[in-house]
């Protein structure tokens, strides 16, 4: 398919802009294919960090989406996972590096967690599943969906946890002082990565009663 | 009673299909068997049915709660006038606990049925009787002085996530009660342990801790005396004080055939067992502590008898209660004195053992239809 002459179909086809807008929402990489839950627990306790992480990941699926694409007629079957792998960890290494200079702090929080976008499986199920099989151009919108779909549910969650668990929204005190004097306290166990889990979850339970097709057959 | 009968029955067209009340059927049919036993009959096949529905096995264990809670009442009021050098007579000990403990009844009550009626409301089934003992366990299982607000948080956890995530009554993986007060040991820490929560209002000066909180801090010779212990005149949650007022409801839940004594056998017999284990041990002030002590520190007696017994989150199997038993009591004094950070063992311990239940059960099944199996085989073979 990807070889064959077709009619030059318009950058944004309804095919194409389903690949942006369906990891938003019924096909999204965490609260459908539950994917790259380990990282959408470590790194959301607060929005900053959850941001950057989520910009990270955009880039470099986009990014690699867009190699790998580029290069899938020319990648042997029999090796391509490695040089998928290579791809992926020469974009994070430079996401690393950028990271390194320009948001020191929070590369410090997000510490292993950046390297580890290199074991993230949505990067290495969107190669295998997307951009081996077809052309550049809609492997980078499948890339920025999925990216962003991932990134929206990192910020969801990161935005809970941290105005219940440190009263705060991007470091700022929203929260007001009066309500502390009162007797609010923040919620302790929503630093910790279960509740991630849990409010992970309860996203996944709004969305599947909000799209029945999500829910399987019994 | 007839006029009462009446009434319900001149009320009930208008919750039948077509009525004005429609979608509040569920509302009264809760309220119509909470007053009267329904006259439903099962249609289908051939059933054993005991007399005995959900709401009076739940009415049962709500009965068995008074004496902890009674205890637990006078107790509040106790503690707080013995840390004012006070020591008035019983009936102001008794005013001062009501007016503590009934608010937190009150709350708990209201946020949890709220939540279970709109569920049932919203999913169009009957409302189940439930969250009649959970709503008396939460306030029993907190510290005299925890924040209103914080139980009535603890306790829409507790019945959202612990329970109706799951399907609502008779689902839940876990205990909702000690979901709740698991909950709030992690979100509010310094509301939950330490030695300042446990006297209502105490007086700064006076020490306030628990006896396990003694033990954190290696103060064993600071251990009230056993028969302190015992009889539960000791800091601590409401209700898990007394080890003679939960004895009191042990030998009414097994009367009654509600609580399982395989169960409360079991913990107690894992409790000890490792009790002892440790003493052998005896590498620190922890592990010497007697093994007949942890029974009746803390939370072991409560969560043995109302805990451990839920029908719901427990093993079903009788082989899988005595296991199940055992290891809630062995796991529970393993965490009071290898981590004394959490000194409620038997919270986290129950918590633990709800989770691996259906795996006991599942293996507790699976090797009896084995065992037969290779018997029936054995029996073929020899004719």
């Amino acid at each position: 398919m990807s070889t064959d002459k077709q009619e030059r179909e318009p950058l944004f086809s309804t095919k194409n802009r389903k690949l942006l807008t369906n990891p938003l929402n019924i096909d999204n990489p965490i609260t459908v294919q539950v994917l790259g839950i380990c990282s959408a627990l470590a790194v959301t306790a607060k929005i900053k960090p959850a941001f950057v992480m989520a910009l990270s990941v955009i880039v470099v699926t986009t990014l690699a989406n867009l190699i790998i694409s580029v290069l899938r007629n020319g990648i042997p079957p029999r090796i391509r996972i490695i040089v998928q792998l290579v791809v992926i960890a020469s974009l994070v290494i430079l996401v690393d590096q950028v990271l390194k200079a320009f948001v020191y702090d929070v590369s410090k929080q997000l510490s292993v967690f950046v390297g580890l976008i290199i074991t993230n499986c949505i990067i290495m199920g969107r190669l295998e599943a997307f951009a081996m099989g077809n052309k550049p151009w809609p492997s980078i919108l499948d890339g920025i969906g999925n990216g962003l779909g991932y990134g929206v549910i990192l910020i969801v969650v990161g935005f809970v946890r941290e105005l219940f668990g440190s009263g705060t929204i991007w470091g700022f005190q929203v929260i007001p002082e009066a309500f502390y004097e009162l007797g609010y306290k923040n919620n302790g166990f929503m630093i910790l990565p279960p509740m991630a889990l849990i409010i992970v979850g309860i996203i996944i339970w709004i969305q599947r009663s909000r799209n029945p097709e999500l829910i399987e057959e019994k | 009673m007839k006029a009462l009968r009446e009434f319900v029955d001149k009320q009930k067209p208008h919750f039948e299909k077509g009525g004005r009340f429609e979608k509040l059927h569920s509302t009264f049919e809760a309220f119509e068997t909470f007053l009267f036993v329904p006259n439903t009959v099962t249609n289908t096949g051939a059933h054993i049915r005991d007399a005995i529905d959900m709401k009076r096995t739940m009415i049962i264990v709500v009965l068995a709660l008074i004496p902890p809670l009674l205890f637990g009442i006078w107790n509040v009021g106790y503690q707080h006038f013995l840390s004012n050098g006070m020591a008035p007579d019983f009936w102001p000990m008794v005013g001062f606990g009501l007016l503590k403990v009934l608010p937190l009844i009150v709350v708990s009550y209201i946020t949890g049925l709220a939540i279970e009626f709109a569920f049932a409301q919203s999913r169009g089934h009957e409302v189940n009787e439930g969250f009649l003992v959970t709503g008396m366990l939460i306030p029993l299982v907190m510290p005299p002085d925890v924040p209103l607000w914080m139980v009535a948080v603890a306790t829409a956890f507790a019945v959202i996530i612990g329970k109706e995530v799951f399907g609502g009554t008779g689902m839940n993986i876990l205990n909702p009660a000690l979901t709740a007060r698991a909950f709030l040991f992690f979100a509010y820490p310094s509301e939950m342990s330490g030695d300042r929560v446990w006297i209502a209002e105490k007086a700064d000066a006076y020490s306030g801790a628990t006896p396990l909180g003694h033990l954190l801090v290696l103060d064993a010779d600071k251990l009230p005396s056993d028969w302190a212990m015992f009889s539960g005149l000791i800091p601590g949650s409401i209700g898990e004080t007394s080890t003679i007022a939960i004895l009191l409801g042990a030998i009414v839940l097994i009367a009654t055939g509600i609580g399982s004594f395989r169960i409360m056998a079991s913990v107690v017999t894992g409790g000890l067992v490792m009790g002892l284990l440790f003493n052998l041990w005896g590498a620190n002030a922890y592990m010497d502590i007697p093994a007949y002590q942890h029974l009746i520190m803390g939370g072991f007696a409560f969560g043995t008898v109302y805990m451990a017994t839920d029908p719901v989150s427990a093993s079903q199997t009788n082989r899988g209660k005595l296991i199940y038993g055992f290891l809630i009591g062995l796991i529970a004094v393993l965490i009071r004195v290898f981590n004394p950070a959490y000194p409620e063992g038997m919270m986290l311990s129950i918590l633990l053992m709800n989770v691996f239940a259906p795996l006991i059960d599942h293996y507790v099944v699976q090797s009896n239809i084995k065992k037969r199996l290779k018997r029936s085989k054995a029996g073929t073979a020899k004719v």
